[in-house]
């Protein structure tokens, strides 16, 4: 489904990404851990478009086509989604307004008719549950005012309304609590299939006991230094990261 | 003696005011004459504000004038009839309409308002008759040694209406003004005088419209005296749609009694040059004043909006939210004055000014400017000049949103709270489709 090979990005004359190499199925979880500063959201935001970035090297493939060609917008009308670590908040729109827009133009872009009022209603009532948001909330202005932890259920609302083929969850477990931890990975586990693939970028191993990887890989200086099962969690968690910057260290 | 600015005008007003007053008959002896006289000698000894001028710093209309116009008395007939004017309608809007077509008020295209409570005449009868709404209306509220295009408009308006509204009435239906500058054939310009008085208790909501048909230049300004009674609430609308040729200088000069709530919204969408100055004084206790304001601007418009809210009495409130989107080489002003004088001890005064830029080219001139006497009130003032926010766009556009909707978008609902406040949802509508109309273009 992804294929990165060989990525390089810099943000104005820092290089952040040197040579990430991944391969995502349908179906997988992926875990990607590291260190402060190591270049996990840096991946996030070059995946979903940011142009504050520079890729200056690699190839990244998705769904057979060179997602590195694709407008922000077109990665999403693609089927990628990215959970912001910080969600933006703006002033003037609502959640229920944006999503109505954002769908349609997925839709379009798929050959499919907007969706009429009555199914879109039901649509969010029913993605709603998921995530246990409140309706008065969707219809405010998007993310304003909101608490850290309904900023985040709205972001998995938000992957809920669109259905992504790969989602990509940047340091979503961060700042939230034990319980909004576990709406927000809840709905994750229930709109995982075998069809569609979730990237889970974190710095805690707290949120893989709720969404449980296959695979879970450390970055560190713009690499990833290990690859690992779930397993390879825990013992972070145990160990912190030191030991990984030392071996990886050790080689370059 | 130093050469002063717009001479050249000067010397072409001349020889029309003198044409004027050859016309004028038995009028010639009238208080209103006698005004006008003053305001003519006013422009010859000041003549119009110079590149110096403080209050035109930013706005060149004098050499804009001097440049683009013939000034030659415009006389000429049009030929609009009431379906060529149709399109220009508010779409939805249930109003009386009253229609000037260059300057000059159409019986035939109006609609008769017969309703109890509201009298409105042409001011063209009212001065001949020399009536009691000239001796109390004219130049009372508005006074000319303000601006020298007031003073223009003073010396040669000869065509407008009166609205009177009656104690306690409230008016059905709001009434729209329709101003059409036929510039098919030729340039024009006219210039319109309305006064307008709101009885206690009344309620009353009148618009403003202008359009230009054809493609020629056109120079007009619009002079509004408002006299707004005790506990009355009066909206005021000006709609500035007009055709990149379009000259406009505005006047709205307003007076609130006590109690009184009065709310202005003013929406410069397009046009070559346009000044409004809006001035309200707070002359009562107990006053709420809103000043709203939305320039949307592309291409070479330049708009200027110059307010000033002078708060007389006690116990007063006012608000004012002006927000601007610039595009293109297009320019916005903003000045906004608040007094509050000795007197006007607990007033609550707020102003903000908020700009877009879209544009490396597009320019902005904001200044707030507060002038405090009274020792014990509440203001605050605001104003902020920014791009469009990168983050927020690339937020829409990572759930699948286009580029450019992702931009109207935000742009949209940087405008809506100036939008929200308007009450009358055929005008809100109205408006809003113009916004996404120009926005997603």
């Amino acid at each position: 489904m992804l294929s990165i090979k060989n990525l390089h990005a810099r943000i104005e004359d820092k290089e952040i990404l040197r040579g990430i190499n991944l391969e995502v199925k349908p179906g997988e979880v992926h875990a990607i851990m590291g260190p402060n500063g190591s270049g996990k959201s840096t991946l996030a935001s070059v995946l979903a478009g940011r142009e504050d970035y520079e890729v200056t090297g690699g190839v990244v493939e998705f769904l057979g086509k060179d997602l590195l060609e694709l407008a922000a917008d077109e990665r999403a009308r693609e089927g990628i989604f990215l959970a912001f670590q910080y969600p933006i908040e703006i002033p003037g729109v609502s959640t229920t307004n944006f999503m109505k827009t954002a769908i349609n133009q997925i839709r379009e872009h798929h050959g499919e008719k907007p969706l009429d009022a009555v199914s879109f209603l039901k649509l969010m009532k029913e993605k709603m549950k998921l995530v246990e948001i409140d309706q008065a909330l969707l219809s405010r202005s998007l993310n304003e005012g909101f608490s850290g932890g309904e900023k985040k259920r709205n972001e998995i609302f938000q992957m809920a309304m669109l259905e992504p083929k790969l989602a990509i969850l940047d340091e979503t477990d961060s700042g939230l609590d034990i319980d909004a931890l576990r709406i927000v990975a809840n709905g994750v586990n229930k709109l995982k299939s075998k069809d569609n693939a979730t990237i889970v970028v974190t710095h805690y191993q707290r949120l893989l006991d709720y969404i449980v990887p296959d695979f879970v890989h450390v970055l560190y200086n713009g690499r990833i230094v290990k690859s690992g099962t779930k397993e390879l969690a825990l013992e972070l968690e145990e160990k912190g990261y030191d030991w990984i910057k030392e071996e990886a260290d050790a080689i370059a | 003696m130093d050469k002063i600015a717009g001479q050249w005008i000067i010397d072409s007003l001349e020889i029309q005011f003198e044409a004027f007053e050859k016309s004028l008959n038995g009028q010639g002896k009238s208080a209103a004459h006698q005004l006008r006289k003053k305001a003519f000698e006013s422009l010859v000894s000041k003549g119009f504000p110079s590149a110096k001028s403080e209050e035109y710093k930013f706005t060149n209309f004098t050499k804009a004038i001097e440049k683009n116009f013939d000034l030659k008395l415009n006389s000429e007939a049009s030929d609009l009839t009431a379906e060529s004017i149709q399109e220009f309608e508010i779409e939805g809007l249930e109003a009386y309409r009253l229609v000037f077509v260059n300057g000059v008020y159409s019986d035939s295209l109006s609609d008769q308002i017969t309703e109890d409570g509201i009298i409105v005449t042409s001011l063209v009868d009212e001065f001949k008759a020399d009536s009691k709404i000239i001796a109390n209306g004219f130049g009372k509220i508005a006074d000319f040694e303000s601006d020298a295009f007031l003073a223009l408009n003073t010396a040669f308006s000869q065509q407008g209406i009166s609205i009177q509204v009656a104690d306690k009435a409230i008016i059905s239906k709001p009434i729209v003004l329709y101003y059409f500058g036929d510039a098919q054939h030729n340039e024009v310009s006219f210039h319109v005088r309305n006064i307008i008085s709101t009885g206690k208790f009344s309620e009353v909501t009148i618009i403003e419209k202008f359009d230009t048909i054809g493609t020629n230049k056109s120079f007009t300004t619009i002079v509004n005296e408002i006299s707004i009674g005790e506990n009355a609430q009066t909206q005021y609308f000006k709609i500035e749609n007009d055709n990149e040729q379009a000259y406009h200088i505005s006047n709205v000069h307003a007076r609130q009694a006590s109690s009184s709530n009065f709310k202005t919204f003013t929406f410069s969408l397009n046009g070559a040059m346009v000044r409004n100055n809006l001035n309200i004084k707070l002359d009562g206790e107990g006053i709420d004043t809103y000043m709203n304001g939305l320039y949307l601007l592309k291409g070479k418009t330049h708009v200027d909006n110059h307010t000033v809210v002078d708060h007389l009495k006690p116990n007063c409130h006012s608000s004012e939210l002006y927000k601007g989107i610039m595009d293109g080489n297009s320019k916005g002003v903003f000045n906004g004055k608040i007094f509050v004088r000795q007197h006007a001890q607990k007033t609550n005064a707020f102003q903000s000014n908020k700009n877009i830029l879209l544009s490396d080219t597009a320019t902005i001139n904001t200044k707030p400017q507060l002038e405090i006497w009274a020792d014990d009130v509440s203001c605050s003032h605001g104003c902020t000049t920014g791009q469009l926010d990168m983050d927020a766009l690339f937020y829409l556009q990572a759930r699948g949103i286009k580029k450019d909707k992702a931009k109207a978008m935000l742009l949209h609902a940087f405008a809506s709270d100036v939008l929200e406040t308007v009450a009358n949802e055929a005008i809100k509508t109205y408006l809003e489709n113009i916004i996404t109309e120009r926005l997603e273009k």
